[in-house]
């Protein structure tokens, strides 16, 4: 039965590789798709999904992880806090377009950054900064409350319990939790068709600063929805590879928390 | 040392929303001295420790009311709460190593206090962990887990980690809950060498225990003072309250 569960995941990837198995080299991720996308690489959407997850992070990650050190180790149980948590769980529910369309209004028309990478990065910011914040705060709590009463007891403040004890106790949680949430930004569409990302646009190859911030780019996720029902005549290999790379950050993304997690609860000590 | 009491108490009232836990209590230790501190289970010992060194504010819904002078200073209306948790050492019932080296453990509110020299650090953990009867044990393995030692070894870590801060008042909290009787002793022996150096309070359900340290014992029931006196009194055939007697003899509680 357990094999079942696993067996679905390698027949995907298998099937993903085989049909991509002519096209996938360095010249494929690195060339940007050519004859009205049948053809070269994908070097400007992956570039642009790789602009988009990492400013989303640096964006959501610092003031995600913050907010639940507040929530979780400041903040006292009123109905100010008790309103914020309902929040946070509610925002992390909502549905991607939701937020796509709110990042629409907010910051590619009110804030007037037009269609924009910042725009779209803020728009997954909103999007996986809740789920950080609920993530973090659950690996806060899994730290006893008992070592922050010795700490108190001794005369060290908030910060310095949280700072010394409580941090490097739940760090290999909130990393994980953080690391996820890069996985899911990686992957969504709908709120980047909204806010910043384009059909088609021709960068510098193996250029890495090719984009600016006030660009449009393309990305993974929406180059494959394009190419694979959006142009006809692709050769088949084309969107194949595409979903290979995409899978394959994901899966990589992933490896790296699993990797970090493990290192890190090796040195977890209560 | 000065003469006089190191903590005064007046008037003292602690109530978790609607159930009122110390009903007036006025108490004074007096400078030096061991105040054992003695009743059954839900009676407010914990909750009176908790008032003196104001961790009580990190309970929620706990109101207090009344006056509590350490050192002559009134602790409720004290501005910087860490300054007086650093003159207090508090030992809880059950052993907290903090996930540190045994080391980090000791030198921890030291660091916190802003202690950086690492001389004077060592020389502290040391002294600390001698004076806690633990430092022929782990002199070796300074940087080995706290939590990887065994109970009583973790109580007396504790322990240390409470003297580490230089505290004038030590606190102790049911230490025995949780270690075997002989490592019990042992610790009895560190407070019998300590309380020449600072006041003890010594909270436990054990009576024979207070009977053994204290200089004065307290009889707290149901979140009021029934009594405090000389241990001898206490102990003896005729304390002032007959409900006094009774507990210390097994006969309730």
């Amino acid at each position: 039965m357990t094999l079942l569960m696993v067996l679905p995941l390698l027949l995907i990837i298998g099937y993903l590789v085989y049909q991509a198995w002519p096209i996938l080299s360095l010249d494929f991720l690195l060339t940007n798709p050519k004859h009205g996308m049948r053809a070269g690489g994908i070097w400007s959407p992956l570039l642009g999904t790789l602009y988009l997850v990492v400013i989303s992070l640096v964006i959501a990650a610092p003031i995600g992880v913050l907010a639940a050190v507040f929530l979780n180790e400041y903040a006292r149980d009123n109905w100010f806090t008790r309103i914020v948590n309902l929040a946070v769980v509610n925002l992390a529910g909502v549905p991607s377009i939701v937020h796509a369309l709110f990042g629409l209004g907010a910051f590619v028309l009110f804030a007037g950054l037009g269609k924009s990478i910042l725009a779209a990065s803020l728009t997954l910011a909103v999007m996986t900064m809740p789920v950080i914040i609920a993530s973090t705060k659950e690996a806060l709590a899994a730290v006893p409350m008992a070592f922050r009463e010795a700490c108190w007891n001794v005369g060290a403040t908030r910060w310095q319990t949280t700072r010394y004890v409580v941090l490097p106790n739940s760090i290999s949680g909130i990393l994980t939790g953080v690391i996820l949430q890069v996985s899911r930004a990686a992957g969504e569409t709908a709120p980047i068709m909204f806010t910043g990302a384009v059909f088609f646009k021709a960068i510098k190859e193996g250029h890495v600063f090719a984009y600016g911030l006030f660009d449009q780019c393309m990305a993974l996720s929406m180059h494959l929805f394009t190419i694979s029902t959006q142009v006809p005549d692709v050769p088949k290999a084309l969107p194949y590879g595409t979903a290979v790379v995409l899978l394959g950050t994901v899966l990589a993304v992933n490896a790296v928390s699993i990797v970090v997690r493990v290192r890190l609860r090796s040195r977890r000590r209560w | 040392m000065k003469s006089g009491s190191m903590v005064e108490i007046t008037n003292l009232r602690v109530r978790y929303g609607h159930r009122e836990v110390l009903k007036g209590i006025s108490l004074d230790v007096r400078r030096g001295e061991v105040l054992g501190i003695i009743g059954p289970a839900q009676s407010g010992k914990s909750t009176l420790l908790r008032t003196i060194n104001r961790t009580i504010d990190d309970v929620p819904g706990a109101v207090v009311t009344g006056a509590i002078k350490v050192d002559g200073e009134d602790v409720r209306q004290l501005k910087n709460v860490f300054a007086l948790r650093r003159k207090i050492g508090m030992v809880t019932p059950l052993p907290i190593g903090l996930p540190l080296s045994i080391f980090d453990n000791v030198a921890f509110a030291p660091r916190m206090a802003g202690l950086r020299d690492r001389r004077e650090l060592a020389e502290r953990v040391e002294r600390c962990l001698r004076h806690a009867a633990l430092w022929e044990e782990v002199k070796d393995r300074l940087h080995t887990l706290g939590t990887s030692l065994s109970g009583g070894q973790q109580q007396r870590l504790t322990i240390a980690r409470a003297l580490s801060h230089d505290p004038e008042i030590l606190c102790l909290d049911e230490f025995s809950i949780a270690i075997d009787p002989v490592t019990t002793m042992r610790i009895e022996d560190v407070l019998r060498d300590l309380r020449s150096r600072m006041t003890i309070i010594l909270v436990t359900n054990l009576v024979q225990q207070a009977r053994r340290l204290a200089d004065r014992t307290a009889f707290l029931f149901n979140g009021e003072l029934l009594e405090v006196d000389r241990t001898e009194v206490i102990f003896s055939h005729s304390p002032a309250n007959r409900k006094t007697y009774e507990y210390v003899n097994g006969i309730f509680g």
